[in-house]
């Protein structure tokens, strides 16, 4: 009996990796670091990176399929491809045309201050934080920290220009916004990230995850699986570790 | 400035894919206004409707309209007459997409250019040719297509340096063109301007060049008949 079952499961497990399914991915190639075109053409980047690894993962080969953001998801219902990896955040219009899996990240806000201001998310009361106004983030703090004086800005480039000014002690924004346009650029020298990463769907939405066909209920169920999967063996954390300095995975 | 010239080589097979597209492009634009000329010049009643029917058409609708349609609405047919039919999956390339987009676009237009160059042909030239005995091929090859060609070649040289610059429109639909590849690069390393200044200068080379060659052709074509332009 034990011998049957053992035959059973390696002509099935034989079987499917025997049939591994070919599948086409659109990325998008332009939106640094999650996806950008290389000098050869092709698309590197932290979306393909994973895309790789839940391929593998669900044993298919995939192809990756760049494709215009403005045609990404009319290239999936018409099946030039069969799943969206570009850093699509999960929202209700687009779950009106197409499904997503699992959120793959969800980049977090985080609060920035002077490297060497010493602050803490505890440590806010009695200081000026800054933020866009109307934003996501002007939200979450006033839900969240309704006893910090908040000074509101119209757009982020202001919250930078008042930073390294130093009208303001830290602002919140999102990481990889803040990271790229002001820590790493000349007039963040000297600022970092405090606090820890905050991602609450209440505020901050659903994150990224991959667009596909509607009905296609196996392939996304795999999906999920593959992403809890390398979250689980340590390849996601890799992955992340190659892009950001944080885990953008988010809570 | 630096982040450009590793960038170059892939921006210039891009540019390759811009002008191959444009040649073929222009090559169905060129049968298609041929044939649409022929129709609306031809007389007849259903074939003139027809052609009619084609121009308004094209020329009533936006180039990026008629690239989304033929690109993913052409996708749609297939799929669902392969659904029907029960094949596999068929994918229309998106070369063949933009070059039948833009052949079909520009076809129209050359179907009044030819249309407007055959009618400057003197009738009197044809009745004379037929007096002379002259079959209706040899009038065809002697005595209209050296004189089309005159009169075309202006008309001809404008919608190509139009249609040089549609083919930028169909890196919507994602083919590695020139300006596909140089949005995506340019905002790869977050260098747009340089990246599009760069478009720019190879767009302005290519309708240079054209420009001479037209130029020449117009010189070559004029001595066939007259010697005064």
């Amino acid at each position: 009996m034990k011998k049957t079952i053992a035959a059973i499961l390696m002509a099935v497990t034989g079987a499917t990796s025997a049939f591994a399914e070919d599948l086409n991915i659109c990325v998008e190639g332009a939106y640094p670091p999650f996806s950008l075109t290389d000098e050869s053409g092709d698309v590197v980047g932290f979306d393909i990176d994973i895309a790789n690894a839940l391929c593998a993962e669900i044993g298919a080969e995939c192809t990756m399929v760049k494709t215009d953001w403005d045609g990404i998801i009319p290239a999936l219902t018409e099946r030039k491809c069969d799943a969206i990896v570009a850093s699509m955040s999960i929202t209700e219009d687009r779950m009106k045309v197409i499904d997503f899996t699992n959120k793959y990240y969800n980049t977090p806000a985080r609060f920035v201050a002077a490297a060497d201001a010493g602050l803490d998310e505890n440590s806010l009361e009695g200081k000026v934080v800054g933020v866009q106004r109307g934003t996501i983030h002007h939200d979450f703090m006033d839900g969240e920290f309704p006893d910090v004086e908040l000074k509101l800005y119209g757009t982020q480039d202001e919250v930078y220009l008042d930073m390294t000014a130093g009208r303001i002690d830290a602002f919140i924004a999102d990481s990889v916004a803040s990271l790229d346009g002001f820590i790493n650029t000349e007039a963040g020298e000297g600022f970092a990230y405090f606090g820890p990463s905050y991602s609450i769907p209440k505020y901050h939405g659903e994150g990224a995850g991959i667009g596909l066909r509607k009905g296609e209920d196996d392939l996304k169920s795999r999906l999920n699986a593959a992403i809890e999967a390398i979250r689980a063996s340590g390849e996601y954390q890799e992955i992340n570790a190659k892009y950001f300095d944080f885990d953008i995975y988010g809570g | 400035m630096q982040e450009l010239i590793p960038y170059i080589p892939l921006l210039l097979r891009g540019a390759l894919v811009s002008i191959s597209l444009a040649l073929a492009s222009l090559a169905l634009a060129t049968l298609l206004g041929a044939l649409g000329a022929a129709g609306k010049l031809s007389g007849g009643r259903i074939t003139g409707y027809m052609v009619q029917l084609y121009t308004t058409l094209v020329r009533g609708v936006p180039d990026l309209v008629m690239i989304l349609l033929i690109y993913f609405g052409g996708q749609r047919l297939i799929n669902d007459i392969g659904d029907a039919m029960g094949w596999d999956y068929i994918s229309l390339s998106k070369f063949l997409a933009g070059t039948f987009a833009i052949g079909f676009i520009f076809g129209a237009y050359l179907t009044e250019t030819f249309r407007g160059a055959y009618m400057t042909i003197p009738k009197g030239q044809i009745e004379a040719a037929e007096a002379l005995g002259m079959k209706r091929l040899a009038i065809l090859w002697k005595v209209t297509i050296p004189q089309l060609t005159r009169f075309a070649l202006p008309g001809y040289a404008n919608v190509w340096q139009v249609l040089v610059k549609s083919t930028a429109v169909v890196s919507i639909i994602g083919l590695e063109d020139l300006v596909g590849l140089a949005n995506d690069t340019g905002k790869s390393v977050r260098e747009p301007f340089v990246f599009m200044s760069f478009v720019l200068l190879v767009y302005l080379c290519i309708t240079w060049v054209s420009t001479q060659i037209f130029a020449w052709l117009e010189r070559r074509s004029a001595l066939v008949g007259h010697h005064a332009v």
